[in-house]
């Protein structure tokens, strides 16, 4: 059974101007994959008590005593996530339940090349992937295609610019600006083409796995054109946001 | 266990007494899959139902429609919590399709286009409470929400209702599905709250 655990944060910062990330102090966590999320909980003072699931950024690890780190969108009508990103403060406690989920997921004994495509906070759960891919050396190939509004909603902006540099070999990072392009950018602002998401992503005559994490609308079109582009439905994984 | 955030304050969307526990109200059919969507053509899709004595039973687009069409409104909750009220559907139902077919059988699972598979009790499917479901809200069901046809329990967790479902076989034992490998819940009662096992 996924138990609840009590949760201390650690730390704060703001991820963009309408997201935060948190790092959680869980007691008896056993540690998660990459691509896995977590059930958060919090209760108001007269006990009332609101669930919703979060994609874990961290990457996989197996040391309980590991900061667990989740990144928060506020939504407009949210409940809860208005809460964790204006409201909740270091020091404060909530319970967290799992990890939870085992399919969208990347282990780094997968040896073919891995293709990330995220639309807007779904970079989360793909975060943990290229971390876990950093941390581990890992040789293959592994590459971002993030689809966002503007320059100011992207989340790990410092962190991914290393990486991608750090390991240029390896790690290649793209943007699709939706609405906003940063100055100077060759590519105009609008949604993904699929002429873009061929040219952009790994090509299936090399046998990659592809994971696809964002809005449904988003996912729906790439993961429909990835199809078409010739990668086997059963290596284009899919995690989808629903509800609110 | 003593842990209230001073802060939160929340909606109290739990006070709909319709609501099982831990879920909040949508009314946009939220879409989650593991996967691409197929595209399934009515022309090539085709159901087929078998027995664990091996008896098979099976229907081809034109030949489900010949089948007595229900309309029905359910309520559905799924297990990332959202649960949508009064929800507008035209299927056939599964007592209807199982006719002829021994039931006795504890354990029943569902097979899809794409892979997916899902497992239930096969007193799941039985009663009334189930369907294979080819229309939503008056129009054909959409393929992101399973169509051109699905299985529909309402009375659990959606992840239970195989999207583009084309095969459910009782068996005499015990075996989990796509999801239930990944550490969902084994019967999944939102009312129970059976999330996780």
């Amino acid at each position: 059974m996924v138990e609840w655990h009590r949760a201390t944060v650690e730390a704060i910062h703001d991820e963009t101007a309408t997201a935060r990330t948190l790092a959680l102090r869980v007691e008896d966590w056993r540690g998660q994959l990459s691509g896995q999320h977590l059930d958060l909980r919090v209760t108001a003072p007269d006990g009332y008590q609101a669930s919703r699931e979060y994609s874990i950024a961290s990457g996989a690890s197996t040391d309980p005593d590991a900061l667990v780190e989740v990144s928060v969108e506020e939504l407009d009508d949210g409940e809860v996530s208005p809460y964790l990103v204006r409201g909740i403060e270091v020091g404060d406690m909530i319970e967290v339940r799992g990890p939870v989920g085992g399919y969208f997921v990347w282990k780094p004994e997968q040896a073919e090349p891995i293709q990330l495509i995220a639309g807007g906070s779904g970079v989360v759960p793909l975060m943990s992937m290229l971390r876990t891919h950093a941390g581990a050396g890992h040789p293959t190939p592994m590459r971002l295609l993030y689809s966002v509004r503007a320059p100011e909603f992207v989340f790990y902006t410092e962190e991914l610019r290393r990486l991608a540099e750090k390991s240029a070999a390896h790690v290649m990072v793209d943007y699709a600006f939706t609405r906003q392009a940063p100055q100077g950018a060759d590519r105009s602002v609008g949604r993904l083409s699929r002429t873009e998401v061929e040219m952009l992503t790994v090509s299936p005559e090399l046998g990659p796995t592809t994971y696809v994490c964002g809005p449904n609308a988003f996912v729906e079109q790439i993961a429909g054109w990835l199809v078409e582009l010739g990668h086997p439905a059963s290596r284009v994984r899919t995690e989808r946001f629903g509800g609110v | 266990m003593g842990i209230f955030s001073p802060g939160f304050t929340g909606r109290r969307r739990d006070a709909n007494p319709l609501l099982p526990p831990g879920q909040y109200e949508v009314s946009n059919f939220p879409v989650l899959s593991a996967g691409p969507t197929p595209n399934i053509n009515t022309d090539n899709w085709a159901l087929s139902l078998r027995a664990a004595n091996g008896d098979l039973k099976a229907w081809n687009w034109q030949t489900l429609l010949e089948q007595p069409i229900e309309q029905f409104t359910v309520d559905l909750h799924c297990v990332t919590r959202w649960s949508q009220f009064g929800m507008g559907w035209r299927g056939v139902s599964l007592d209807h399709l199982l006719e002829g077919i021994d039931t006795s059988a504890e354990f029943a699972m569902a097979s899809c286009y794409g892979g997916y598979t899902t497992n239930v009790r096969t007193s799941d499917l039985v009663g009334g409470k189930a369907w294979i479901a080819f229309e939503f809200d008056g129009k054909p069901l959409a393929p992101d929400h399973g169509g051109p046809a699905r299985l529909l329990i309402p009375h659990l967790y959606l992840w239970k209702s195989a999207k583009w479902v084309n095969n459910i076989t009782l068996m005499d034992h015990h075996e989990f599905g796509f999801w239930e490998t990944y550490g969902y819940h084994d019967l999944g009662d939102p009312w129970k709250e059976e999330r996780y096992s």
